[in-house]
């Protein structure tokens, strides 16, 4: 299993629920944000990461750079476990591991113009000549389809796009193996959209980049993965190629996103949208997650969670149906 | 800024241009920064020229000038020793100015450093901010009278009085902005680049909290300025002779009925040095914002 670049398994992460009392007493109970997560991404493979909002794909990601700490499970990265390791340990491995947010604007310091941003990066990562620095930042921009001119501008004066692509810059210039994209471009514009993803897909080509990407938008995932996992409720209750799973979705959910998806050469007349809310996944949870909201559900489902296998040669599947 | 070398090509230049330009329209947008930066930069200008215009010594008694009314000679008029005002009111400014301007520096140092670090280190947090809100259960003149008795009257004495009575009001100011900078996503986003605690607490976390704290300082300024005097109302601020504006107005208290004008110039140069400082302060809080823009107030 040593082949592959990042390798997740049964990632969990849970937040405590205190009762009316605050933080006075112990917490009633635990809300799984993620429940066991097993996936892996290889050496330059995208891996898009699809569902609605709430069901924990954003907290996986964030885990994977750092920026939230994991219950359980294990993040194999390297030789080594990114959940285990402390604050100065993962430092080195910053310089590897990326992430590119979807409100990149309020991820920028508003006080500093973004060569000095940019710049600030490299200097952490030890490139100590300023001339060098300029120069890898005017690269960066260039190579992100920026300019010189943007060099003196401070964030708030770019436009969304610009915006999007200096934060791509920002996880670029330092060269990493795996960028987390969360979101990159659900806040934009669909033209703009599509620069962005081509932009992506051919860095992604040239630099044989990592992508981890999140969103909740089927098509941008279809468009930019060679893996998609389809996750509800903090767990993965799909996962395969992704042509392969655009022809022949195997779990209720996955057939319940593609048929809510709009389609602009389809006119419909009403979308087949699922009802109810996501529930809560506390400690106390049983059964499939899906199965309050499930067409099929049956009192197995209730009862007893269904095993995420492999139904067929790289596709898996967590339903009792199949 | 490091970044700018000196070989910067046309394109910088026309957007530091326009950037400038940007910034004048803000800082012309706001009238109270500009009226309450050339009333304290006029008192200013006072207060450090006096010895240099005037031959008048502040403290020399004329005993056949006193209580003189507003004249050409004197243009505040004297007070009960005969001694003009306006020079002494001048002198008492170098002493106001002098004791606000410490206490706001000091109080600001010292309120940052406690402040950034509560900020972002929990332990760190609790037992800072408990010494905070001991010091702040305490009434403020109270506090500053206790320890100028413990100390003993002299200027500097004042001033580390009034320090560590302002010092927790602004660590708590600084706290609360810095708790929403940390927050920020561009705090994360620098995380994952790989910055370390100091520099996020330096780089990112301080210019965040720079505007409120420039705001808190200014009002600590005035609020010092206010406490001195009060101090010295009361006998334990700048020892007697030296001319400060609590001393004058103390001095006021006996004689104002028959001479209104010993009591008023004091207590309005106090008046007058605070409300700039106020103006001032403000108008530097929309200034600094980068993202207010020029004119958004009309």
């Amino acid at each position: 299993m040593g082949e592959h670049l990042l390798e997740v398994t049964n990632l969990k992460k849970t937040y405590p629920i205190y009762g009316n009392m605050g933080k006075l007493f112990a917490p009633k109970d635990h809300m799984c944000a993620v429940a066991g997560m097993s996936f892996y991404i290889d050496e330059g493979e995208t891996y898009g990461l699809v569902g609605e909002s709430g069901c924990g794909k954003s907290t996986t990601g964030r885990i994977i750079v750092g920026l939230n700490k994991a219950d359980g499970g294990s993040i194999l990265y390297g030789g080594k476990d990114l959940c285990r390791l402390s604050e100065r340990e993962y430092r080195p491995l910053r310089r590897e591991l990326q992430m590119v947010f979807q409100d990149t604007i309020s991820a920028l310091n508003p006080r500093q113009r973004i060569g000095a941003i940019l710049e600030e990066t490299l200097t952490i990562h030890g490139v100590k000549d300023a001339a060098k620095r300029r120069e890898q930042v005017l690269a960066t921009l260039e190579r992100v389809g920026l300019s010189e001119e943007h060099y003196f501008r401070y964030p708030h004066e770019l436009s969304g796009g610009q915006v999007q692509r200096l934060g791509i810059a920002g996880a670029l210039i330092i060269q990493p193996k795996l960028i987390v994209c969360d979101e990159p471009v659900s806040a934009l514009d669909v033209s703009i959209q599509a620069q962005i993803l081509n932009m992506l897909m051919e860095l992604k080509q040239e630099l044989r980049i990592s992508l981890l990407f999140i969103s909740h938008d089927i098509g941008v995932v279809r468009f930019i993965s060679d893996r998609v996992g389809v996750m509800y409720l903090g767990t993965l209750v799909e996962e395969t190629e992704t042509e392969n799973l655009f022809a022949n979705p195997k779990h209720p959910y996955t057939q319940a996103l593609f048929a809510a998806a709009p389609d602009p050469y389809i006119r419909r007349k009403e979308f087949t949208a699922l009802t109810g809310e996501q529930p809560v996944r506390t400690d106390k949870f049983a059964g499939c997650a899906f199965s309050s909201r499930c067409p099929y559900t049956t009192e197995r489902c209730r009862r007893e969670a269904p095993e995420f296998r492999e139904i067929e040669k790289g596709h898996k599947t967590a339903c009792h149906r199949v | 800024m490091s970044f700018i070398n000196k070989n910067t090509s046309a394109v910088s230049e026309a957007i530091f241009k326009e950037q400038r330009q940007l910034r004048k329209e803000r800082l012309l947008a706001s009238p109270g920064l500009i009226i309450g930066f050339v009333g304290f930069v006029i008192i200013l200008i006072l207060a450090v020229l006096v010895p240099f215009i005037s031959k008048t010594d502040p403290n020399a008694m004329v005993v056949v000038d006193r209580l003189k009314p507003p004249d050409g000679e004197h243009i505040l008029g004297t007070d009960e020793f005969g001694r003009d005002l306006f020079i002494r009111l001048m002198y008492g400014a170098r002493v106001s100015l002098w004791v606000g301007g410490c206490v706001a520096v000091f109080s600001c140092i010292c309120g940052v450093i406690i402040g950034i670090y509560a900020s972002y280190f929990k332990l760190l947090d609790h037992i800072l901010m408990r010494i905070c809100d001991g010091l702040i259960a305490i009434p403020g003149i109270l506090l500053a009278i206790a320890l100028i008795a413990a100390l003993g009257t002299s200027s500097w004495n004042v001033i580390v009085a009034l320090t560590i009575v302002y010092t927790p009001s602004v660590a708590r100011t600084v706290r609360a902005s810095a708790m929403v900078v940390r927050e920020q996503p561009y705090v994360e986003a620098a995380k994952v680049q790989g910055f370390g605690n100091a520099r996020i607490l330096w780089k990112l976390i301080l210019p965040g909290v720079i505007s409120p704290l420039t705001v808190q300082a200014s009002f600590i300024f005035a609020q010092a300025i206010i406490s001195e005097a009060s101090l010295s109302f009361l006998g334990a601020g700048i020892p007697a002779p030296a001319a400060s504006w609590g001393n004058m107005l103390q001095a006021s208290k006996l004689v104002f009925s028959k001479a209104p004008w010993t009591m008023i110039c004091p207590g309005a140069a106090v008046v007058l040095c605070v409300l700039s400082l106020n103006l001032l302060g403000d108008g530097l809080r929309d200034f600094m914002d980068p993202r207010t823009k020029g004119g958004a107030k009309k």
